[in-house]
């Protein structure tokens, strides 16, 4: 495909969208539909040069990512932790694996509250709830990673003498490379969907709060301006791991959209 | 005269209660090529892993230059059936995967790459070459810790015959040029024939020597030369239990007995 064509194919993403938004302001300027529930695009464009301008907005982008950042990290570290043993070590397994599967079978929002019952309303209930949402996506892609690595290759590392750490390095983390990065960018974007809801149930600060707040003062604005942030976030920030992923997987023999 | 390179007796070595290898024994003697033939299941490749260390848990004695075999000996190097490179690695890294994280660095990764015809590859990933090519970057790799031997595990079996021919021809220079010694393990009578000095002929189980056929052929090899075709109807004959004559050959794996002339094809093992 030439970069002209491309570049054609990603303008006609932008026809349905662009066409909306024009509407989505017709309608509202027209009247059909109340500016107060469905505030038009220039609108939400004021709306967010305010935030942006008396430093509101970067304050609560700045809390919520750090808060998913923390969370992200801690699950997605635990996640390797246990993942590695229990792809590892069939005797992990044995112990570790029945229990975490139930532990998964809990839709992750029950937990709300016995950790506001546990942990209080501050940051740590947060986190942990962030942390939890994480932990599944990561550790299930990467057990399964492990277990699919090929024994023709493991047996290769063998015959070069790699026991242990080093065969856990050179052989079985470059093979699950792929699962784990899998793992990573849905552990991610389910962060960013468990951030959302444990800033929906406590806090003063954060895109979940400015949801609220958005609500409870009935400013419709407010509300689509925190759920454009928080999709522009989510997509940036998987973005990174895209750009990761395809820097470090470039040697994976796959389909690449054009048959034959 | 001196010792030999390699000193295999193995009493038994079982899978479970089955028994591939009764009481065998062999020795190579240093620069030798030999090859080791017969029907599948016969234990011979059980034979080339018990060498290389992958196999420890079996009855009787195996030295390489006087010692047990162990995994990651420098004296021995391997080659699959399969190139089985690191697919996450550049040619060079695998070639020189021996030397560690960036081992494709090393000054001998280039020779052995220039020698294999891969010097362009070097940086180029797994996926980005053919099934010949990926396997001489595997022979690469299996030289580079420069072993006395070299064992090959039906090593050239997944490719097409006129890039067999040219992976022997290969095979055979690198190997005269550092002095290694081959033991090779085949399902292709021809490739035995014109690669070896000696070709072992085993039983079908339990994995017994039947036979060992000499080739003392001077070097390099013409291919249309009649005594490989000679040496090839020994091992045939060696393989039929002595006889002229069909005899079955592994009964479990052929339903229909072949005519003499279907075997003449030379090549066994995979009639199924």
């Amino acid at each position: 495909m030439s970069t002209l064509s491309i570049a054609a194919g990603q303008a006609r993403g932008w026809v349905l969208p662009l066409a909306l938004l024009a509407l989505w302001e017709a309608v509202v300027q027209a009247g059909w539909v109340g500016a107060h529930l469905l505030p038009p695009p220039s609108e939400l464009v004021r709306t967010l040069h305010d935030l942006a301008t008396d430093g509101a907005l970067l304050g609560h982008i700045g809390i919520s990512s750090l808060r998913v950042l923390a969370g992200f990290a801690i699950g997605a570290s635990l996640a390797l932790l246990v993942g590695a043993a229990v792809g590892l070590s069939r005797q992990a397994e044995a112990y570790l694996d029945p229990t975490f599967q139930a532990l998964r079978a809990i839709p992750s929002l029950a937990w709300v509250p016995l950790l506001l019952l546990w942990l209080g309303i501050d940051e740590a209930p947060k986190i942990t709830l962030i942390a939890i949402g994480a932990f599944f996506p990561v550790y299930l892609n990467f057990v399964a990673g492990i277990q699919n690595v090929d024994r023709k290759l493991v047996e290769v590392g063998g015959i070069f003498g790699l026991k242990g750490w080093a065969l856990v390095a050179r052989i079985f983390l470059p093979a699950t490379l792929p699962n784990l990065f899998t793992g990573l960018r849905s552990g991610l974007s389910l962060a960013w969907m468990f951030l959302v809801a444990a800033e929906l149930i406590a806090a003063t600060r954060g895109l979940g709060y400015l949801l609220t707040d958005g609500r409870e003062t009935a400013r419709a604005d407010l509300v689509i301006v925190a759920i454009i942030v928080l999709a522009l976030l989510g997509k940036l920030s998987d973005g990174v791991l895209q750009r990761a992923e395809k820097r470090l997987l470039g040697w994976r023999d796959v389909f690449d959209g054009r048959a034959a | 005269m001196s010792k030999p390179l390699l000193q295999l007796q193995v009493e038994e070595k079982s899978f479970r209660a089955h028994r591939v290898i009764d009481r065998l024994a062999l020795d190579i003697r240093a620069g030798e090529a030999v090859s080791l033939v017969g029907p599948s299941g016969c234990g011979k490749s059980t034979l080339l892993r018990i060498v290389a260390g992958l196999e420890t848990d079996y009855a009787g004695r195996v030295l390489v230059k006087g010692a047990a075999p162990q995994l990651h000996s420098p004296d021995v190097g391997f080659i699959f059936q399969e190139p089985r490179l690191l697919p996450w690695l550049s040619v060079a890294d695998n070639v020189g995967f021996e030397a560690g994280r960036h081992g494709g660095r090393h000054p001998r990764v280039r020779e052995l790459l220039a020698e294999v015809g891969l010097a362009a590859f070097a940086d180029a990933w797994p996926k980005q070459l053919s099934g010949g090519m990926a396997q001489r970057a595997a022979i690469a790799r299996g030289l580079f810790t420069q072993p006395a031997l070299l064992l090959l595990d039906e090593p050239f079996s997944a490719v097409d015959a006129f890039t067999r021919m040219r992976l022997q021809d290969l095979l055979l220079s690198v190997a005269a040029h550092h002095g290694t010694t081959l033991l090779l393990v085949t399902h292709d009578i021809d490739e035995a024939a014109y690669l070896s000095d000696r070709i072992v002929v085993m039983d079908s189980g339990p994995g017994r020597i039947a036979g060992e056929v000499a080739v003392p052929l001077p070097r390099p090899r013409d291919r249309r030369n009649p005594a490989l075709a000679r040496a090839e109807a020994e091992v045939l004959t060696l393989l039929n239990g002595g006889q002229q004559g069909y005899r079955d050959i592994a009964p479990d794996i052929v339903a229909a007995p072949p005519t003499p002339t279907q075997l003449n094809g030379a090549t066994l093992g995979f009639a199924v």
